[in-house]
């Protein structure tokens, strides 16, 4: 009952329950915070928008993206993935989202942040429907902790169109 | 010398239901889990660095799935058909098909630089389908995948470890 490997065995037991009681109670403590993140998409130019080779509609734009996202870092943050979708409906598809460009936040002093870019990714439909499309721009984030449970929301910003022929 | 015999059997018998009885109890919470997670998999080991520096080789992730459509954004675990392993990845593009509700899915690795139909995808494949997806991560803990990582890699660890413990188990006076 004194042997030592009784000894390991129950000190190993309670040291890795502990462990797993802390990273559950790190986890938790992310539900205290509640973030007031903000953000603004502008289009600053739409800079082709053609019909490819496979019948496909596919568009490059320049994109003027600003956000605030410190408040979302907690002590148990490891990164903030944040990612821009364009979502849209067409008369084949109820619901298109293409992600159009994303970025890591390593830490809270990068949270506020201001971008000027064009697509990093291909802007395409699947079929000819984006001409004068109105689309919204979602700003989504989600939050990686370094223990624990995973969070993500999005802020939808709406009122964008397409231009109605190509160019 | 019977009695002292039938005690021996009796003893080694117990063991032996004991063992039996620790098994299937493991058994058991391993298909609850399965359930109340709806994935076949509820946990899976990273095995390759093409999430970092968010989700890193080694790393243990925990996995869920139900019917509710998946979204851009989410870092889903998906089996592409010919090759074993399975992939965790981001959905970068999501169509869902209005008559047919069919949702078709784009996926990539955060720390690739291109789209999965570039290396992931079987040849000529350009989407994934819903019922390719076997989860979605929900949490994870990080480097607790290495034990794993390391007998798969090197099995002589495994059997050494399962000896060693059967061997705790039969001596073991109580």
């Amino acid at each position: 009952m004194h042997s030592f490997g009784y000894r390991a065995n129950a000190l190993i037991t309670f040291a890795v329950t502990i462990l797993a009681l802390m990273c559950a109670i790190a986890s938790l403590s992310d539900n205290l915070n509640s973030p007031s993140p903000s953000s603004q998409v502008q289009v600053l130019n739409i800079n082709w928008f053609q019909k490819q080779p496979n019948g496909n509609d596919e568009v490059s734009m320049t994109l003027n993206i600003s956000a605030d996202l410190q408040s979302m870092f907690t002590w148990n943050t490891k990164q903030v993935f944040v990612f821009i979708a364009a979502e849209y409906e067409t008369p084949k598809n109820a619901l298109n989202q293409v992600s159009l460009w994303d970025g890591i936040i390593p830490s809270k002093e990068h949270a506020k942040f201001w971008i000027h870019t064009t697509n990093k990714y291909r802007f395409t439909d699947q079929g000819s429907n984006l001409r004068g499309k109105e689309f919204n721009l979602t700003l989504h984030w989600h939050v990686m902790p370094k223990t624990g449970k995973m969070f993500a929301d999005k802020i939808v910003m709406s009122g964008f169109r397409l231009p109605d022929e190509y160019r | 010398m019977d009695s002292f015999r039938s005690i021996s059997i009796r003893r080694s018998t117990t063991q032996a239901i004991n063992l039996g009885m620790m098994m299937t109890s493991a058994l058991m919470m391993w298909k609850l889990w399965m359930c109340v997670s709806g994935t076949e998999s509820p946990v899976v080991v990273v095995l390759t660095g093409s999430m970092e520096p968010g989700i890193k080789k080694g790393d243990l992730l925990f996995l869920h799935m139900n019917q509710s459509p998946i979204c851009s954004g989410e870092i889903v675990v998906f089996n592409v058909e010919g090759k074993e392993i399975p992939i965790v990845h981001r959905v970068v593009t999501v169509h869902e098909e209005r008559e047919t509700e069919k949702v078709t899915i784009l996926t990539k690795g955060d720390n690739n630089r291109v789209d999965d139909r570039h290396g992931v995808y079987a040849d000529g494949q350009l989407w994934l389908e819903q019922n390719h997806i076997q989860g979605r991560v929900m949490g994870f803990l990080p480097y607790l995948g290495w034990a794993t990582i390391i007998m798969t890699e090197k099995p002589v660890i495994k059997y050494i470890l399962i000896g060693a413990l059967s061997l705790l188990v039969i001596t073991s006076k109580e």
